[in-house]
């Protein structure tokens, strides 16, 4: 669904009807799919931008979601979010977050009010491994680390920050080794594997409730641009073919039929649901209506207070 | 009622709310042990504990991120910045995530927090640990901006602030601790905010204020006072929303206004304040607006070039004479 819908965006944006920025998530779906299933309902999400396929993974609405990404009034932020700026207070989702790292503050905010609270909780935080270079991951790590906070940090290491890789940008390549600076439990996976994502951050989750802050690095690759219309110029068609040889999704669909656990037919009756799914939200987020004018004022105060 | 200085008055606020409301707590760099730089919080440790009196680390990006966060899951954090200079290194949090996601995530998101800092010159502290740059925070729609310049104020506003469902960045000035005024003691004591106060009544001319520049004021208005000049003083208390409307009252009464703030001139609250007269009050003005502000230049850390560059109340008298055609 992640994929699908994802998909169909990169097309509506072409046609010209998302406007902004578009960051797809294609080729990373298992890691949003593996973690949000291990997450609890009252667990705590916050992530970048990159956050289509973590707000369908966290169980938003679709059609909510793609009208966000049409500017609707129906979006999950009323049209007045958009792509980057998903978010669900039921589900515990705090946000899709444009301000690189802004985040991290947040998550560990979140995780100093579950303990504060004394609740069984627990946070997770979702970024770049670009952004474990940002000032904002170094004070965040470190106060969850003496608060002993129930954050689990998962880096999702795509290789690239825009144009830029690893190797680049960070003076550790190994993203996870950053934990030890913090004293705080790290690790590297496959996050092409879902049941390896579901295993790895079911056991976190469980570490962070009980002890404090975990710190994740999922391996991924990012098949298309950074963003719609990233020209990439910095890696080649070899390379992308490489990675999509090791695709989140062919990988379970191997796994699974390989087993025994479901049939070729069945995945295929599941890609045609998918399809018409995203066919009757894409026509649900094309009908919707606009915002209303009276939108534009509202909700910059709780308490507004008229301007006498 | 009883008097009590600004500190002791921010302090039985914060004080007060902690009591009444288990979910404020407050965080900050030497809050807690140490009792906070301006001893507003000593002994706030020892009587709440560690939970709620929360020292950080020099950190000031995830000091007020983890406010917006606990704010975000249900807490009303009071989120202490050691002073307003250092709140640039915070200001990605306070302007890109506090002011926004209410309006961002339209309305699905609340941020009740407090941001607490301290601003001013006098102090003979330098450049970097002077400055008064309120109006920067107050260009932003999202965050309330309130800066009290009396006790009772300080008091009032800062429980409002607390009370408040949006994020309140609260400017303290560092020479006004010692202040004195009369405070009510009364627990539900609550000053609105975004509502200007006239602090003096006056016939002649009307003066513009608030925070230190308040004080500055009410002694230059009993100088002015012993030359047979009236000067009516309007306190803004609240920078955003601004409350135009005691000035507007007022300058239709005396046809004249000067502006006092202690920040640079240039796009400062004088500027602000004196549009807005003259698009709401273009013809009831006798004289140009007069601004009264520092010297645009870092303030200097020579006591004498220091006092040179902040507004004295010689230089609101003479403002004054201006806009009377006086001098
Ligand atoms: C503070 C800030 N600086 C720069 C940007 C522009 N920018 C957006 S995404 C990005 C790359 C981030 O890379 P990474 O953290 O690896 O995440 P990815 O996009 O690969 O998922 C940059 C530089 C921004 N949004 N915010």
């Amino acid at each position: 669904m992640a994929r699908a819908l994802t998909e169909k965006s990169a097309e509506l944006y072409a046609e010209g009807k998302i406007g902004g920025f578009l960051h797809l998530y294609i080729g990373e779906e298992a890691i949003a799919v593996g973690s949000c299933k291990a997450l609890g309902d009252d667990d705590h999400l916050l992530t970048a931008y990159r956050d289509h396929g973590w707000a369908i993974a966290r169980g938003l609405d679709a059609g909510a979601v793609m009208a966000e990404l049409l500017g609707k009034a129906t979006g999950v932020s009323g049209g007045k979010g958009g792509s980057m700026h998903l978010a669900s207070a039921e589900r515990n989702y705090w946000g899709g977050h444009a301000i690189v790292g802004g985040h991290l503050p947040l998550a560990t905010g979140v995780g100093l009010a579950v303990r504060y609270e004394e609740k069984p909780d627990a946070v997770l935080c979702v970024l770049g491994e670009g952004t474990t270079n940002i000032g904002y991951f170094h004070e965040s790590m470190n106060l969850a680390a003496i608060w002993k906070l129930p954050v689990v940090f998962l880096v999702e290491n795509n290789q690239y920050g825009m144009g830029t890789e690893v190797g680049r940008a960070s003076a550790l390549t190994n993203i996870y080794e950053k934990g030890c600076a913090y004293g705080i439990e790290n690790r590297q996976y496959n996050g092409q594997d879902v049941i390896e994502t579901y295993e790895v951050m079911s056991e976190a989750l469980a570490y962070a409730r009980q002890e404090g802050p975990v710190l994740l690095e999922a391996i991924t690759y990012r098949y298309v641009g950074h963003s719609m219309g990233d020209p990439e110029r910095y890696r080649t068609k070899a390379e992308i073919e490489l990675w999509r040889e090791r695709d989140p999704l062919c990988r379970v669909e191997d796994k699974m039929t390989g087993e025994g656990a479901a049939t070729f037919d069945e995945f295929t009756r599941l890609q045609q649901e998918v399809a018409a799914e995203v066919d009757a939200i894409t026509k649900f987020a094309e009908e919707s209506p606009e915002p209303e004018d009276a939108a534009l004022w509202e909700h910059i105060y709780v308490n507004p207070i008229g301007e006498r | 009622m009883a008097r009590l200085s600004v500190r002791e008055a921010i302090s039985a606020a914060l004080r007060e709310e902690m009591y009444r409301d288990e979910r404020v707590f407050i965080m900050g760099e030497e809050i807690g042990k140490w009792g906070g730089t301006y001893a507003v919080t000593r002994g706030f440790l020892d009587e709440f504990g560690e939970k709620r009196v929360r020292d950080t680390p020099i950190a000031e990006g995830v000091i007020v991120g983890a406010g917006v966060g606990a704010a975000i899951a249900g807490l009303r954090p009071v989120a202490e910045l050691m002073t307003i200079n250092f709140a640039f290194l915070a200001l990605d949090q306070i302007v890109n995530h506090a002011a926004k996601l209410h309006y961002m995530f339209n309305g699905n998101i609340r941020v009740p927090m407090v941001i607490r800092t301290v601003g001013g010159g006098g102090r003979q502290l330098g450049a970097t640990h002077s400055q008064t740059p309120d109006v920067v925070f107050a260009h932003f729609p999202g965050l309330k901006v309130v800066a009290p310049g009396t006790p009772a104020d300080a008091k009032g506003l800062l429980k409002s602030a607390i009370r408040d469902d949006d994020p309140v960045f609260f400017i303290e000035h560092a020479t006004l601790y010692q202040v004195k005024g009369e405070v009510p003691d009364d627990e539900d004591y609550l000053v609105p905010i975004g509502v200007s106060d006239v602090k003096r009544e006056g016939q002649d001319v009307t003066i513009v204020s608030y925070s230190k520049m308040l004080q500055v004021s009410l002694e230059a208005a009993d100088k002015l006072a012993g030359e047979g000049i009236s000067a009516e003083i309007v306190d803004l208390r609240t920078l955003r929303p601004l409350d135009v409307k005691p000035i507007i009252e007022s300058v239709k009464k005396t046809n004249r206004l000067v502006v006092v703030e202690e920040g640079w001139r240039s796009f400062g609250i004088g500027a602000e304040v004196s549009s807005r007269v003259t698009e709401l009050a273009f013809d009831y003005l006798d004289a140009p607006v007069r601004r009264v502000a520092q010297a645009e230049v870092p303030l200097p850390y020579n006591r004498r070039l220091e006092q040179m560059a902040l507004p004295q109340a010689d230089d609101i008298i003479a403002a004054v004479k201006d806009v009377m055609y006086l001098r």
